[in-house]
């Protein structure tokens, strides 16, 4: 099998997997308790909060375990618009957000809240003098995602920052695909919030973090015992924590590395597919895109059928075709950066990671032209564009 | 999305794709815009389908659809391939997922037309 959905998620290492077993069956205290196994399991809690606030580069107080970057969204925007409720209730993120994000700001536009949507470019960038004029007086949280999990663009999240910083309005990103992939330094120069994800960097799923940075606050999303210096209720998932945070401490030993490897992968299988197929465009910002995300729509066949003929092959990517999504509308982040319908519809999303080889990268290069071939001989629209 | 093994099958390996020269009767159906756009060529001999190809941009299950129908259409007279439904289209292939079942409307859709182009041809005659 040829595993191309990093983006997606990520197996989990077998570090990650070694350093949790502990926590299931052999200490399985609650963190909470007063008794030695359950110090001991603090400790290690309190270990891995400092690992994934190093990778960040914030402090090991700034870091709050929750489920998942899912969470870490919700939390964040309800957060911060039920703390600032009085002062405004318009809340500013983009047309490029992740469905945590967008369907978090649709549930608070149908309590009364404004939402305004930045407009991207062609690269999926936002628009800084839109957000800049977007700031009014009841302005309270901007929201912008760090990287895009489809097309990968980074985005200029320190002038994001300086921007909210300038005009006194809170500041989330969602870094759910940039944590791990990017090097972060979180200070007070950057945002005032950002989620993480575990299972985005080798750790287990259904844990991640949200940063809130020292001398913000927001009320707690989710309520009960007090866990978390009482701002994330819920008994502590010490076997996922300890996982996330040794999978922290992994990437940062390697991520230079893995960043030269697999980006000189992504860079010789972009190079090869561009110049087999025809009629195909790169997504994205040239430069400033994950080193691991390759998005391609390839004109004239649609997206799920591709995803289908690779799978017989064994290579797993995603596509944001309608098709996949079970609606009738293809990807928002390839509508918003400018593309028609029937092209987004082609998309191919090939995201790669830790464990790619050069092997795989010549298996999915030999094997999509022919697949890219045989769907266009069935397609009526590169039948017509043949005899004109 | 979970498809049926006979989908997958007819993905694969659809049958009677293609165009066909100086046809009898056309039609396309679909929207480019929706992700799914279905041609149907025929060939008709003494009210007959005698042949029958089909060209399609779209999913999986619109190009299994597109050749089902094809299939189950190729050989039948005209009336008899009117009658083919989705629903026989859907059974044949043991089932669609529900946000998929518009494909199994759309090459009913695409039969229905292309038989009622070559009636409008005929009858311009």
């Amino acid at each position: 099998m040829v595993y191309m959905d990093y983006n997606a998620t990520t197996p989990c290492d077998k570090r990650v997997v070694e350093s949790m077993l502990p926590y299931f069956s052999e200490n399985f205290a609650n963190a909470s308790s007063v008794y030695q196994p359950a110090r001991a399991a603090r400790k290690a809690v309190e270990e891995a909060r400092e690992k994934v606030a190093s990778l960040a580069g914030c402090l090991p107080e700034e870091i709050f375990f929750t489920s998942g970057g899912t969470e870490s969204d919700n939390w964040a925007i309800v957060g911060a618009a039920l703390k600032l409720e009085a002062r405004g209730k318009h809340i500013i993120t983009s047309r490029v957000e992740h469905h945590a994000v967008i369907n978090t700001c649709k549930a608070l536009a149908r309590k009364g809240y404004r939402i305004t949507y930045l407009p991207v470019d062609s690269h999926g960038v936002v628009d800084l003098s839109k957000l800049e004029a977007s700031i009014k007086k009841d302005t309270v949280l901007v929201s912008v995602m760090y990287a895009n999990n489809e097309i990968g663009t980074i985005q200029p999240v320190g002038k994001i920052a300086e921007l909210a910083r300038s005009r006194g309005v809170l500041f989330h990103t969602d870094a759910v695909q940039a944590f791990g992939k990017l090097p972060l330094r979180l200070d007070k120069n950057g945002p005032d919030m950002a989620s993480f994800s575990a299972h985005k960097l080798y750790g287990p799923k259904g844990v991640g973090a949200l940063y809130i940075r020292k001398g913000v606050s927001i009320p707690p999303f989710i309520k009960g015992g007090g866990q978390e210096k009482g701002r994330r209720s819920g008994t502590t998932n010490v076997a996922g924590i300890v996982g996330f945070g040794r999978a922290a401490e992994i990437v940062a030993a390697e991520m230079d590395a893995d960043i030269e490897r697999v980006g000189n992968l992504r860079d010789i299988l972009e190079k090869r597919i561009m110049e087999t197929i025809p009629e195909i465009v790169v997504n994205g910002h040239p430069e400033n895109r994950l080193h691991n995300t390759l998005n391609v729509c390839i004109r004239y066949i649609e997206g799920e059928s591709i995803l289908m003929s690779l799978d017989f092959e064994g290579i797993c990517a995603s596509s944001g075709s309608a098709c996949t999504s079970g609606s009738l509308e293809p990807s928002h982040v390839l509508l918003a950066i400018g593309l028609p319908h029937e092209v987004a519809h082609g998309s191919l999303r090939l995201s790669l990671g830790r464990y790619n080889t050069m092997e795989d990268v010549e298996k999915v290069s030999s094997v999509l032209p022919g697949i890219v071939d045989r769907l266009r001989q069935i397609s009526p629209f590169w039948n017509e564009k043949k005899t004109g | 999305m979970e498809y049926t093994d006979k989908v997958c099958e007819y993905f694969r390996n659809p049958k009677n794709m293609g165009r066909i020269e100086n046809p009898d009767g056309v039609s396309t159906v679909g929207n480019p815009i929706c992700g799914d756009v279905m041609k149907i060529y025929i060939k008709v001999r003494d009210d007959r389908i005698e042949d029958i190809k089909f060209e399609t941009f779209g999913c999986g299950a619109a190009i299994a659809t597109s050749s089902v129908v094809t299939e189950l259409a190729k050989g039948k007279t005209l009336q008899e391939a009117e009658k083919i439904s989705n629903r026989e289209v859907v059974d044949f292939l043991g089932g669609l997922p529900p946000v998929k079942k518009h494909c199994s409307l759309l090459a009913e859709d695409g039969l229905k037309a292309a038989i009622k182009n070559y009636r409008e041809k005929k009858g311009a005659k």
